[in-house]
């Protein structure tokens, strides 16, 4: 019974509490109180679903990751408009990319951030967590795309993790 | 609203709509289902995100609101869209759709 008053996951409790007093009308008593209320039931209700955290994670170097990100959306999403508008058509792949990574957290972040830049979708993880394999909308070679990804995105969340 | 302010969420609004027209090409022009899944997750990524920062910056000048609600939306926007694609493709490819002739590779369902 007990275990059922605590917060599991305090940042994710933290930033629901935040995030609700952002959207509603200014910070009012009754804005807490709902805030409060989703900082503690969401979590509750999620709990099954989140791996175990892991034991350390460099935060500091995030920002400049998310800026690469940023930058690489803007880029690539220039190059998928070209490519949309050529007259030629695009060269798909299927590509099994061989995950370093072991977190199931940190494997969801590359996972997400390889669909959000254009040109490379995520498509499924296997089960041992040691592929990912990603559908890519114009790839020459295979080996180009699993090296930029792999220095560009899986080496900075590497150093993040460990 | 100085007339700097003004040509930049101008720049912003033309940008993001022609990222999203793109993506709209991209839907119907793409041979297969998984190309298709590019076209509208990816280049509106770009349109959504000019089209925030437009607003934004325009409602930070009127002096109304930071714009902290728009942030959010972006926020939540980066964060649903790569699951969303997730799995369209893996219904995709538990259904088995048929690929483009000229793709690569085998996609799999376990």
């Amino acid at each position: 019974m007990l275990d059922r008053l605590r917060f599991p996951q305090p940042w994710l409790s933290l930033t629901l509490f935040v995030t609700w007093q952002f959207l509603s009308d200014g910070i009012s008593g009754g804005s807490l109180v709902l805030g409060l209320i989703l900082a503690w039931g969401i979590p509750q209700m999620t709990r099954s679903f989140w791996p175990d955290p892991p034991a350390f994670i460099k935060a500091w170097r995030a920002p400049a990751f998310v800026l690469r990100v940023l930058w690489d959306i803007v880029v690539a999403s220039v190059e998928v408009a070209k490519l949309i508008l050529s007259p030629g058509q695009p060269r798909p792949a299927f590509i099994c990319y061989p995950l370093e990574l072991e977190h199931p957290l940190a494997i969801s972040i590359l996972a997400s951030t390889i669909s959000l830049t254009p040109g490379t979708v995520s498509a499924d993880v296997s089960d041992d967590n040691k592929l990912l394999l990603i559908h890519a909308l114009d790839a020459e070679n295979d080996q180009e795309v699993i090296d930029a990804i792999r220095n560009r995105y899986e080496k900075p969340l590497l150093e993040m993790f460990q | 609203m100085t007339p700097f302010t003004e040509y930049a969420i101008s720049a912003l609004l033309i940008v993001g709509g022609v990222f999203t027209l793109i993506g709209a090409i991209g839907l119907a022009r793409l041979p297969d289902f998984y190309t298709r899944l590019h076209g509208p997750t990816k280049a509106t990524t770009v349109g959504v995100g000019a089209i925030v920062i437009s607003s934004v910056l325009y409602f930070s000048t009127l002096g109304q609101d930071i714009g902290i609600e728009e942030i959010l939306i972006t926020a939540f926007l980066f964060m649903t869209a790569p699951v969303s694609a997730n799995f369209l493709a893996k219904a995709a490819m538990h259904l088995q759709v048929k690929t483009a002739k000229n793709t690569r590779g085998q996609s799999w369902d376990q």
